[in-house]
């Protein structure tokens, strides 16, 4: 087996790793780590400030590693290599050979040679130990500084911001984002930055840092002004990290850098470099996406193929920094011979889009937006594939002045199949068109079997475009209505309900619908309106509505009898409540079995056993446990600090707390809850709608995960909630899901659907972006204030019972309904087995 | 044609159905809305081959009642029996008579 040596596991050295670990050869690999952590995501790493997580931010770890049989080595730096035995050595003395090395040891960050940039609280941003060390330093500390306005520098100032600094941006520069911004564009990204508290210094040279009066430190620039500040970070630019490679005499750029050819290969063809470290046509790639396409690109050739080129990357860029959208494509200054430009400036919403066409104003040749990058994707596109402009260069730069015609004045249609539309994962139009043909028909299929928009997620607005143009085509039609009887979607219809608070389905209908309604909107708005106003699911208005299961307040089986459910909150159960579960199953000879929510399932009760069943279990302390329904379900627990050894808080206890502060409201489709007592995580929370994880300090929350049919991890949401905050996050994310979802949509999808995913829906609970905050608990509150056990009220409710029978005119009962015995329980008999039966007794 | 009384109508609330056992056949009765229109079908889902027709939801579609089986949702006509899904399926359907509030089928 060919033995493979990574040395350095960050983003790139990941990837290519996993490119390998795809291929259907099988490799011997080894990767070394200098850092502590296997591969995290550094694209995003100012969000473990706000998210407190390291594991947020892992790409990969030990467990993946071992199950594909990669080796790894962290905490520990390759020193040397030797080219003729083919092997390494590290810094504590391990050697490894190999038959191919993979330099992938990125950049390190460039610290100007300032008087004094070795002070205590000074320092980088690159990795999780430099934000370690920064937040040591914010601890005590009132004002921050960023050295380095360019895009890194920014990104950094946002991590202060975060730290609850007072922070400032010091540039070198005339103005910010300088390699891709024009002075007007800079300019106006700077107004907007100011607007947000951070202070801009341009043109700041600094020559010393020295003792500060007020502050730590005091900055000494070259025009005689200072700065006062107790935290200096230093953003200025990356340097290629290629010491090992110049040690071991491979050749390096003038300027730094590992030389690569077209297919990675340094000068020594054994030895390859890719991401930040390699220098290919004297260019540095100082991005994610081209370190992946050279790992794409390697990890082939080590394989044996010849057919992938490194031919270089698109620089254009698009983020999100300090909340401001900024985005430039191409040649953005226009330095191209004969271009014209073209620019927009909206002094009043603080927009500014410039775009760089050629001789002719057919082509788009760069563009630069600041404050508004919608049309990104679209305009990207025109640029990367030579497309011609169907109209003026001024019709892509006006606002929608038609409303209805897109403003980009493109249709995804126009765009060749060999586009690339996720750069992340080099997914293009041709294969998500592929993808639509072999069946996907929704953003999740999409994601899950290309991958397109799960990297850094700037294309998921043209994604779903390419995906609805492909739909439409196939016929399938594209419409966010719910049905035939309504012209709206459920979203649409559950605000018509709130707003104009309507109380029935026949009152929403005659106002808002047409036609008789039917499976799919009768249920659904039989949800919404029990959401809202948590009526009694079987009054006279509501019956109609109810699916197999509300209906009979039971879980229909195949055979037409129903499973019996009784809520057991927590799983947390006596011994006598256990003795009457088994009396009730025994009595009426149920088929029984634990579920996987920690509770009892009673099969085979006929409808007119329910009421006589359900009676003996409220009699004995058990309410509904709404098996039945679109509502929460179950809070799984672990046992907690209350006999755990390793627990650090008490989940039973939590757990039972929530399923009684949930029970009974109805959602778009199922809610499980799970609460682990301590990181060991024995109530896989974390594979459900709502899972919590208790800390030393309180409570992790997280969110939108799914075991089922396509497994989800849930997104951390917040960290370190006490018991009040823990609820209220609750609260405002249930409701949110409740109003918003599609009908049967879990929160695992609806997630993935959701415009701007996890952050965005961190804006509407923790930063109530949307001013609803308020609102979503206080309609939590109503549901919670307006429980009933429906059973309880079902059995004293005489007309109810009527309808709890098999026949209207007798108490005779479906005779077509047989067992046979199993392991010590009955079972519904099989077709076969129900003819044999017949014959047996004809025959006796 | 000879009609069995069944039960008066009251007993169907609207909007849903209920089971009547007629002459040992498993007859389901669906009354679609608080008007005094019923109609009859086998209580048989002829997929799943378990009697619980009766127990479906009451839909429209293409101005035709339907009701959709509380198994797999498959969709049978109210007055034809016909399956919406399947062609080649259908149930049988018997004629309503209401009489003074009485509801009867005949076989």
């Amino acid at each position: 087996m060919k033995k493979i040596i990574v040395v350095g596991n960050g983003m790139v050295g990941h990837h290519f790793i996993d490119q390998l670990l795809a291929s259907d050869s099988e490799f011997e690999i080894t990767t070394f780590s200098e850092e502590a952590h296997l591969a995290y995501d550094r694209v995003h790493l100012s969000s473990y400030f706000t998210d407190n997580s390291v594991e947020a931010l892992m790409l990969t770890n030990e467990q993946y590693y071992d199950d594909n049989g990669v080796r790894y080595l962290v905490n520990d730096r390759v020193v040397a290599i030797d080219k003729t035995l083919k092997c390494i050595h590290t810094q504590n003395g391990v050697t490894a050979s190999y038959d191919s090395l993979v330099i992938a040891t990125g950049s390190f960050p460039f610290v100007p040679p300032i008087p004094g940039n070795d002070n205590e609280h000074c320092h980088v941003y690159r990795t999780i130990e430099d934000l370690d060390a920064i937040r040591n330093s914010a601890k005590d500390a009132q004002i921050g500084v960023v050295v380095g306005g360019g895009l890194l520098g920014l990104e950094a100032g946002k991590a202060l911001v975060d730290l609850g600094l007072k922070t400032h941006v010091v540039e070198f520069a005339p103005r910010l984002m300088a390699v891709q911004l024009c002075s007007e564009g800079g300019g106006l990204l700077r107004g907007k930055i100011e607007e947000l508290g951070v202070e801009v210094h341009t043109e700041k040279n600094t020559q010393s840092i020295t003792q500060g009066e007020s502050c730590r430190y005091r900055m000494n620039f070259a025009d005689g002004s200072f700065l006062e500040t107790d935290l200096i970070l230093f953003s200025a630019g990356i340097r290629p990290q290629d010491k090992l490679a110049r040690d071991s005499q491979i050749e390096i750029g003038e300027r730094g850098g590992i030389v690569i050819n077209d297919y990675c290969q340094t000068s020594e063809p054994d030895i390859y470099a890719i991401g930040e470290c390699a220098l290919w046509q004297g260019k540095i790639f100082g991005l994610v996406a081209p370190g992946y396409s050279m790992a794409k690109v390697a990890a082939k050739h080590i394989d044996g193929h010849i057919d992938k080129q490194f031919l270089g990357a698109d620089m254009s860029t698009k983020l999100k920094l300090l909340g401001v959208d900024v985005a430039s494509i191409g040649d953005a200054h226009g330095v191209s011979d004969g271009c014209k430009t073209y620019q927009f400036l909206d002094g009043v919403n603080g927009v500014y889009k410039k775009l760089v066409v050629n001789s002719s104003g057919d082509r788009l040749l760069g563009a630069i937006m600041v404050g508004d990058a919608s049309d990104y994707g679209q305009w990207l596109q025109l640029y990367l594939n030579d497309m011609p402009l169907s109209q003026g260069p001024e019709y892509l730069l006006l606002p929608d002045a038609d409303e209805g015609s897109s403003s980009s004045a493109m249709g995804v249609d126009a765009l060749p199949d060999s586009a690339s539309i996720c750069s992340c994962f080099d997914v293009t139009k041709g294969q998500i068109r592929e993808a639509v043909q072999a069946g996907a028909c929704s953003m999740a299929d999409i994601k899950s079997c290309t991958k397109a928009s799960t990297g850094c997620g700037g294309c998921s607005a043209l994604t779903t475009q390419v995906l609805n143009s492909e739909l439409e085509k196939q016929g399938v039609e594209v419409s966010t209505d719910i049905c035939a009887h309504f012209a709206y979607s459920r979203q649409e219809l559950f605000d018509i309900i709130r707003v104009k608070k309507i109380q029935s389905y026949d009152a929403l209908l005659s106002e808002y619908g047409s036609g008789g309604g039917c499976e799919i909107c009768k249920p659904a708005v039989g949800s919404i309106l029990a959401s809202l106003w948590n009526d009694y699911v079987l009054d006279d208005a509501h019956i109609g509505l109810q699916d197999t299961n509300d209906i009979f307040l039971g879980n229909m089986q195949k055979d037409g009898t129903y499973s019996v459910v009784p809520r057991v909150p927590g799983g947390e159960i006596t011994p006598d409540k256990l003795i009457a579960i088994g009396q009730v199953a025994k009595q009426f000879d149920l088929y029984t079995k634990v579920t996987g929510g920690q509770r009892i399932d009673l099969f085979g009760a006929q409808l007119h056993e329910l009421p006589i069943i359900w009676q003996q279990l409220i009699d004995a302390g058990f309410e509904t446990g709404h098996a039945y329904g679109k509502s929460l379900r179950t809070v799984k627990s672990c046992v907690g600090s209350t006999w755990c050894r390793f627990g650090v808080q008490d989940s039973v206890g939590m757990a039972i707390d929530l399923e009684n502060r949930y029970k009974g409201l109805r959602a778009p489709h199922k809610i499980k809850f799970g609460v682990s007592g301590c990181t060991r995580e024995c109530a896989e929370a974390q594979s459900k709608d709502i899972g919590i994880i208790a800390t030393e300090n309180g409570w992790g929350l997280y969110v939108c995960g799914n075991g089922g049919m396509r497994p989800r991890h849930a997104d951390l949401f917040a960290t370190d909630l006490d018991d009040q905050t823990l609820v209220k996050y609750i609260d405002r994310v249930l409701m949110f899901y409740v109003r918003t979802a599609d009908r049967l949509q879990r929160t695992s999808v609806w997630m993935e659907n959701l415009d701007g995913g996890l952050d965005y829906l961190k804006e509407v609970v923790i930063d109530d972006k949307l001013n609803i905050a308020a609102e979503l608990e206080s309609d939590m509150q109503n549901v919670v204030a307006n429980y009933q056990c429906e059973w309880k009220t079902t059995i004293n409710d005489e007309k109810r019972l009527q309808r709890f029978k098999q026949f209207i005119n007798t108490d005779e009962l479906d005779s077509n309904i047989s067992y046979v015995r199993e392991r010590g329980q009955r079972r519904p008999a099989t077709e076969v087995e129900k003819i044999s039966t017949i014959e047996l007794v004809t025959e006796a | 044609m000879s009609f069995v009384s069944v039960c008066h109508i009251d007993k169907i609330f609207p909007g849903t159905g209920v089971c009547a056992l007629i002459k040992g056949k498993q007859v389901a009765l669906f009354r679609p809305s608080d008007n005094a229109e019923v109609f009859a079908l086998d209580n048989m889902d002829p997929f799943a081959k378990s009697n619980v027709l009766s127990r479906g939801l009451i839909c429209e579609h293409n101005k035709q009642l339907w009701i959709a089986s509380p198994l797999k949702k498959q969709r049978f006509n109210l007055e034809t029996g016909d399956c919406l899904e399947d062609q080649s399926v259908s149930i049988k359907s018997y004629p309503v008579k209401i009489t003074d509030g009485t509801v009867a089928v005949s076989l």
